[in-house]
């Protein structure tokens, strides 16, 4: 591993600023009505760079983006906006994969191959092994008749389908998972590429034939000089398999680095939450859920600020709070209270709709009682746990005519930023000096 | 030929025999219009041998087993050029209406968009109609135009069944464009039409025999139907059972019941072996509706206490062997 990263770089794909927007199909009342049914932000701002001859893995909980940004990386998903520059080792011009279409596109499909997750829905169930294997050699007419069967057999026997010839005539459905990978990787390999993006290659396999798998990318890795984008939400395979980390989070990079680092000192308080719930014994074990409290936000509606801040014990006054985290505190603070209390307190409220938004100010209206009932309420609710971290981003509460004005601290910009040999997008990172 | 023998192997007790009663019927009116020329005494229209007339209205007897038919025709004669027809016209119009409707059914699904809705329109405008009624339209402009009755009563006959094929072949078509397999090919760099012929085809033909031999035997009745109302093949074009059966109507009145007793029941035969046959494909290729076959398990006699452990040991390295390279279906 070369000590001064920048002295090797070389990347093969640089992903700039790329965003991936999907419209949500909202019900046709709310289209009728002419209201905005939003979008997903699956890919929101990603920039990285995948070094030639490198392992990347894209860690991070179910939903983050990272299928949607590997599927983006071969064209497969078109982007929102932002660029993909692809610098094909062998000499053909640089293209933005992002801005692609047509021909060209799958020309370039030729460079970069996919493996899938699960093999079984990857392969035409009425397809033989022979044809699907060399299908890649047909479609961009690199062979055919015998040279075209002499390469499928050696590339079965690249990924260890020995005899080949003995699976040549399979089905899919003939073949165990593991087999059915080996085919799939095959495939990947029969044209040569320089990056393969391989999605959760094991998570669907037997955990027997896992590290087998895994030992045969490697091994084909160094024969072939691939370079590997790793899909996982499995962060013990990610320690074994990959050079470098990138967590990902609600669209976001939020940390990326060589892997020991990430392991020995993670920074971002999301990666350090990651690996406190890992568990050592178990290095099978797939990510867990409990991470600290709340659940992974809807992505078409990504939280102000830094977007980890609802579930970050760290967080500070200026991590992007907002109305809608303040509902959610009370609503927690009801499952709490007798349902009596529950009964007052709502009706006095009046439902939290004032507060379901996202900008720096928000007002609640008194329903049934005063401004002065509604102050004691959220005083009360406050000093039941004075150290939730909302309370540094509220700078204000006053009583007005209105209702109850609540002011929330700006939101800083939470930029990946260098800090040590890792990038890092919190506000802690890097440490003030002071 | 796997494929082909695929309904036997599969299907059990009344299915099976079922599947095998509609194929007798139906390989028994094929080798009747095949070799019509040769089983049937006379000719379709033939009112007279060596000059001399047949009688007009014969019971059934020696000479015309079936007897003869108010227009002086020989009945068998007439039911068994009456299954070429049938089978011909059939025949056409099942092949026309796949080979329209499907692959308008896997464009349609795939490419989705603008033509999906415009062509899904179109064909459910085509399904909604009475069958029959569109049958009658388009013989009704058809007869004029073309010079062959079997052709124009075949391309009437399409139009009624290529919304069934492309409902069918594109309902399929959409769920598979999701499927990974096409992302794979899409991956792999193949074009549209490749994904369309070599990764979709093959997997949204499956339902397509089933259609068609259901077809089949709808297509019999509307033909049948066609010729009753008189606006199907003319007599002298070729025999009809629906015509005969038209004419036979003011025989029935008057106790002559062979007339039009034969071509009814060639009909009903004909309709009755198709649809047989179509529910045993539909059995084999809808595996859902069908109770599975268990295959019994045989369990190895349980060894003597002395050899028991050797047993485990042989069976603990067995089980490792497989987990070896088991791996998750
Ligand atoms: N074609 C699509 N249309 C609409 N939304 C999509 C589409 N593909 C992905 N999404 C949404 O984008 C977000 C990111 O999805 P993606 O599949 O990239 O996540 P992931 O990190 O791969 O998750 P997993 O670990 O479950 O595979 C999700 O909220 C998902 O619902
Ligand atoms: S910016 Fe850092 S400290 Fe603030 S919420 Fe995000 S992760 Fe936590
Ligand atoms: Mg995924």
């Amino acid at each position: 591993m070369p000590t001064k990263p920048e002295l090797a770089l070389d990347p093969v794909l640089e992903v700039e600023d790329l965003k991936i927007h999907f419209a949500l199909r909202g019900s046709g009342f709310a289209r009728l009505l002419g209201r905005d049914t939003g979008t997903v932000r699956a890919v929101d701002g990603v920039n990285l760079d995948l070094e030639r001859g490198e392992v990347l893995g894209l860690v991070g909980e179910s939903g983050s983006g990272k299928t949607t940004l590997g599927r983006a990386m071969l064209g497969l998903v078109a982007a929102t906006s932002g660029s993909i520059h692809h610098r094909p080792g062998d000499g053909s011009p640089d293209t933005d994969i992002a801005a692609l279409r047509g021909k060209a596109l799958r020309q370039r499909r030729t460079r970069l191959q996919m493996v899938f997750q699960d093999p079984h829905a990857a392969l035409n169930p009425s397809m033989d092994i022979e044809t699907a294997v060399g299908h890649p050699l047909v479609i961009h007419k690199r062979a055919s008749g015998d040279e075209l069967r002499a390469r499928v057999v050696s590339a079965l026997e690249r990924v260890g389908l020995v005899p080949a010839e003995q699976f040549l005539s399979k089905y899919p459905s003939d073949l165990s998972g593991g087999q059915k990978q080996r085919a799939v990787i095959a495939r990947a390999i029969i044209l040569d590429p320089e990056v393969l993006i391989a999605d959760e290659p094991v998570s669907m396999l037997d955990m027997s034939v896992r590290a087998k798998i895994l030992q045969l990318m490697l091994d084909l890795k160094d024969d072939l000089g691939l370079t590997y984008v790793y899909i996982t939400h499995d962060l013990a395979t990610a320690k074994f398999f990959c050079d470098r980390v990138a967590i990902m989070y609600l669209g976001k990079v939020v940390e990326i680095g060589p892997t020991a680092e990430i392991f020995a000192h993670p920074r971002h308080p999301y990666t350090q939450a990651l690996l406190k719930a890992i568990p050592d014994v178990d290095p099978n074990k797939a990510m867990p859920r409990d991470l600290p409290r709340g659940e992974i936000p809807d992505a078409a509606r990504p939280p102000r600020g830094c977007s980890f801040h609802p579930r970050c014990p760290l967080a500070r006054a200026d991590c992007g709070w907002e109305p809608r985290d303040l509902k959610a505190l009370v609503e927690e603070h009801w499952t709490r209270v007798p349902v009596a209390d529950y009964e007052r307190e709502h009706a006095l409220v009046g439902g939290l709709a004032d507060l379901d938004h996202s900008e720096n100010r928000a007002v609640v209206k008194p329903h049934g009682g005063t401004v002065a009932d509604l102050d004691a309420l959220f005083d009360r609710i406050r000093t039941e746990n004075a150290a939730e971290p909302l309370w540094q981003g509220v700078t204000s509460i006053t009583a007005t005519e209105d209702g109850l004005v609540f002011e929330f601290a700006p939101a800083a910009e939470v930029p990946l930023r260098p800090s040590g040999p890792t990038e890092v997008a919190c506000v802690l990172y890097p440490p003030d000096p002071s | 030929m796997k494929a082909l023998l695929a309904p036997f192997r599969t299907t059990t007790g009344l299915a099976r025999w079922l599947l095998v009663t509609g194929l007798v019927l139906v390989a028994l009116f094929v080798v009747l219009a095949v070799f019509a020329p040769w089983i049937a005494p006379y000719g379709f229209a033939q009112s007279s041998v060596d000059g001399v007339k047949f009688t007009k209205l014969d019971p059934p007897g020696p000479g015309h087993p079936f007897g003869t038919n108010d227009l002086f025709y020989d009945v068998l004669s007439r039911v068994i050029w009456g299954a070429q027809t049938a089978l011909l016209v059939v025949l056409l119009s099942v092949l026309l209406s796949a080979l329209i409707g499907v692959p308008l059914g896997l464009l349609s699904g795939y490419v989705g968009g603008w033509t999906d809705r415009v062509l899904v329109l179109i064909m459910d405008a085509l399904y909604a109609f009475p069958s029959l009624l569109l049958a009658i339209v388009f013989s009704f402009l058809l007869k004029n135009v073309l010079p062959s009755g079997v052709v124009a009563a075949a391309l009437s006959l399409t139009v009624i069944y290529i919304p069934q094929y492309f409902r069918v072949v594109r309902n399929t078509a959409v769920s598979a464009r999701e499927a990974t397999y096409v992302e794979a090919a899409r991956a792999l760099g193949a074009p549209n039409s490749v994904i369309m012929g070599r990764y979709l085809f093959s997997n949204v033909i499956q339902s397509v025999p089933v259609i068609g031999t259901l077809n089949a035997a709808d297509a019999i009745s509307t033909l049948a139907a066609l010729g009753f109302l008189g606006l199907g093949i003319q007599p002298q074009d070729a025999a009809e059972w629906g015509f005969d059966l038209s004419r036979a109507l003011d025989d029935a009145a008057s106790g002559i019941w062979w007339t039009g007793f034969f071509p009814g029941m060639a009909i009903v035969l004909l309709v009755t072996g198709l649809t047989l046959v179509g529910e045993g494909l539909n059995e084999t290729v809808n595996p859902t509706l069908r109770k599975r076959r268990f295959a019994t398990v045989t369990l190895p006699p349980r060894p003597a206490p002395s050899d028991l452990s050797e047993t485990q040991n042989a069976l603990a390295i067995t089980a490792s062997d497989n987990s070896a390279e088991g791996g998750g279906k």
